[in-house]
């Protein structure tokens, strides 16, 4: 089970205009493991989770996740398959005409068949439980430190119980003890729903803590791939600017 | 040369309106229906411009009969007055007045809203949740604005005439009840269906045009106040050529 990759990466490329920006990436992810990519800002690791949740349109390459190609799958099957595949945006996206519960509410709605014989309530308590923030399900977004709102929009992220979770930039904009808090939640939550993450972060502690295996993305292509301690210990230029 | 450029993407943004436009009607017809962010658009749409739509209309009717009086008694006419200021409110300042102001109140509150949405990625969140953003947030908000903008006119038509019908009781001793009854006496109800059918059109103009810039609104904060301040100027100008064209069409209706 665990040599068969959840999410595949090959010779990936997407330009805007004359922007190219990714340039032949590869990657793949298995069953389990959490691959942290790092890389300057406007190197292309938004664009790249955005293409693996069918948000951006690919221009070449091979893009599979769950076993399904992802440019091939029309609007249908893509909706399907996204059910399995938490996405948790850069500034938390959180709705912010709606309160915390409507908010962890909205990805159920469309989804009726997940949620077979389960309690829509007990599920956005036990969501909102497991990020440690209870108390906050009658508050708006607006009354929200940054922290919450990216405790919430993980809590949101997590309520569909899905295979694989997608962070970008989890950690970003916070203080480093509430990166940290974060950083341990997110393994916790690995843990309790055995799910597999690409986390995007410029944050060494949060990639420290929560990355099993790191990825450089410099270039538009994977430039080194490897351990946390074998990275920070790589005389690489490119490598080496991250670790200082 | 710059102005070629900008030529051109005006009929480039004509096109893409168009084409925006042709995806509400096609989308409208097919499920999932969002009935409830529906009602919440008609009230939320109903509740904001109430107030400002009575008093406006109340103003314009006062003002209309006491600067035509004059005039009209003059020549000896002002038993005149209320059939005229009926078809002119009904006719034409009702739906204008009301659709410009909400041009200005509901067309640049849905261009800032989905143009916010669309800067914090709360429209790319939809998506990945596996809703529609465009039934979800476009359907719902345009088919509110083409409901609700007759519901406001005949509101604002309403307090109109009630406004001219208080100036004319104090200044020329008519009753309420003559008044009306002179109104609906002239008002033939042929008065109505040009007025209703082309705010049809001002309510698509109005929830199109909001939604539009707000969807294409382009990155950074200062970009809301631009869609929300392009979507009032684009809109209010629409009523006025749309308006231009309802009344050259009436026209030639009546000469028949
Ligand atoms: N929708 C888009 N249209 C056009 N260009 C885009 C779009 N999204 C991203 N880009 C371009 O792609 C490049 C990579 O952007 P991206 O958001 O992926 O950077 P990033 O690595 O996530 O940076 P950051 O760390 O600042 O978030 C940038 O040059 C950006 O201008
Ligand atoms: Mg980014």
């Amino acid at each position: 089970m665990n040599d068969q990759p959840v999410i595949e990466i090959e010779n990936l490329w997407k330009s805007f205009g004359t922007n190219q920006v990714l340039k032949g990436f590869t990657m793949n992810l298995f069953t389990g493991e959490n691959v942290v990519v790092m890389g300057k800002s406007g190197s292309g690791k938004s664009v790249l989770i955005k293409c693996i949740i069918g948000l951006l349109p690919v221009d070449s390459g091979k893009l599979m996740v769950l076993g399904k190609s992802i440019p091939e799958l029309n609007q249908k099957e893509l909706d399907r398959l996204r059910m399995d595949v938490g996405f948790q945006f850069q500034g938390s996206a959180l709705y912010d005409s709606m309160t915390v519960r409507e908010n962890l509410e909205f990805p159920l709605r469309r989804h009726p068949e997940k949620l077979q014989g389960l309690d829509r309530n007990k599920l956005v308590e036990e969501a909102l439980e497991n990020v440690g923030l209870a108390h906050a399900i009658d508050m708006m977004p607006a009354e929200l430190s940054g922290g919450m709102k990216k405790r919430v929009a993980l809590a949101r992220t997590i309520i569909m119980r899905p295979k694989i979770i997608l962070y970008d930039e989890p950690t970003s904009g916070l203080d480093p003890v509430t990166g940290k808090e974060i950083s341990y939640l997110m393994n916790a939550i690995k843990e309790m729903y055995n799910a597999s993450s690409i986390i995007i972060t410029h944050d060494l502690a949060c990639a420290h803590i929560t990355g099993n295996r790191m990825i450089i993305l410099h270039d538009g292509i994977n430039y080194a791939e490897a351990t946390y301690d074998a990275l920070s210990k790589s005389p690489n230029e490119p490598v080496k600017a991250f670790f200082e | 040369m710059a102005g070629m450029r900008t030529l051109k993407t005006y009929f480039a943004e004509t096109g893409e309106i168009t084409l925006f436009t042709a995806r509400y009607f096609r989308e409208f017809l097919f499920p999932p229906y969002e009935f409830r962010e529906l009602l919440r658009q008609c009230f939320l749409i109903g509740n904001k411009s109430l107030a400002l739509v009575s008093i406006t209309g109340f103003i314009m009717g006062v003002v209309l009969t006491l600067q035509t009086r004059p005039t009209l008694v003059e020549f000896g006419a002002e038993s005149w007055m209320p059939a005229m200021v009926g078809i002119a409110i009904v006719r034409e300042i009702g739906p204008v007045v009301t659709a410009l102001i909400c041009a200005g109140k509901i067309g640049s509150g849905i261009g800032a809203e989905l143009a916010s949405m669309k800067v914090t990625e709360q429209i790319d969140a939809m998506e990945v949740s596996g809703t529609n953003p465009f039934k979800y947030l476009v359907i719902t908000r345009v088919t509110a604005c083409i409901l609700m903008l007759p519901v406001l006119v005949i509101l604002s038509d309403f307090v109109s005439l009630i406004g001219s019908a208080i100036v004319e009781h104090l200044k020329g001793g008519v009753s309420f009840q003559l008044y009306f009854s002179n109104v609906f006496e002239y008002l033939k109800f042929g008065d109505l269906i040009p007025s209703v059918s082309k705010l049809f059109f001002f309510g698509l103009a109005i929830g199109i045009i909001g939604c539009y810039k707000g969807f294409t609104s382009k990155k950074g904060t200062e970009g809301v106040g631009r869609t929300a301040n392009s979507a009032v100027v684009i809109s209010s100008m629409l009523v006025f050529v749309l308006d231009f064209i309802a009344v050259l069409i009436t026209d030639i209706f009546y000469e028949l």
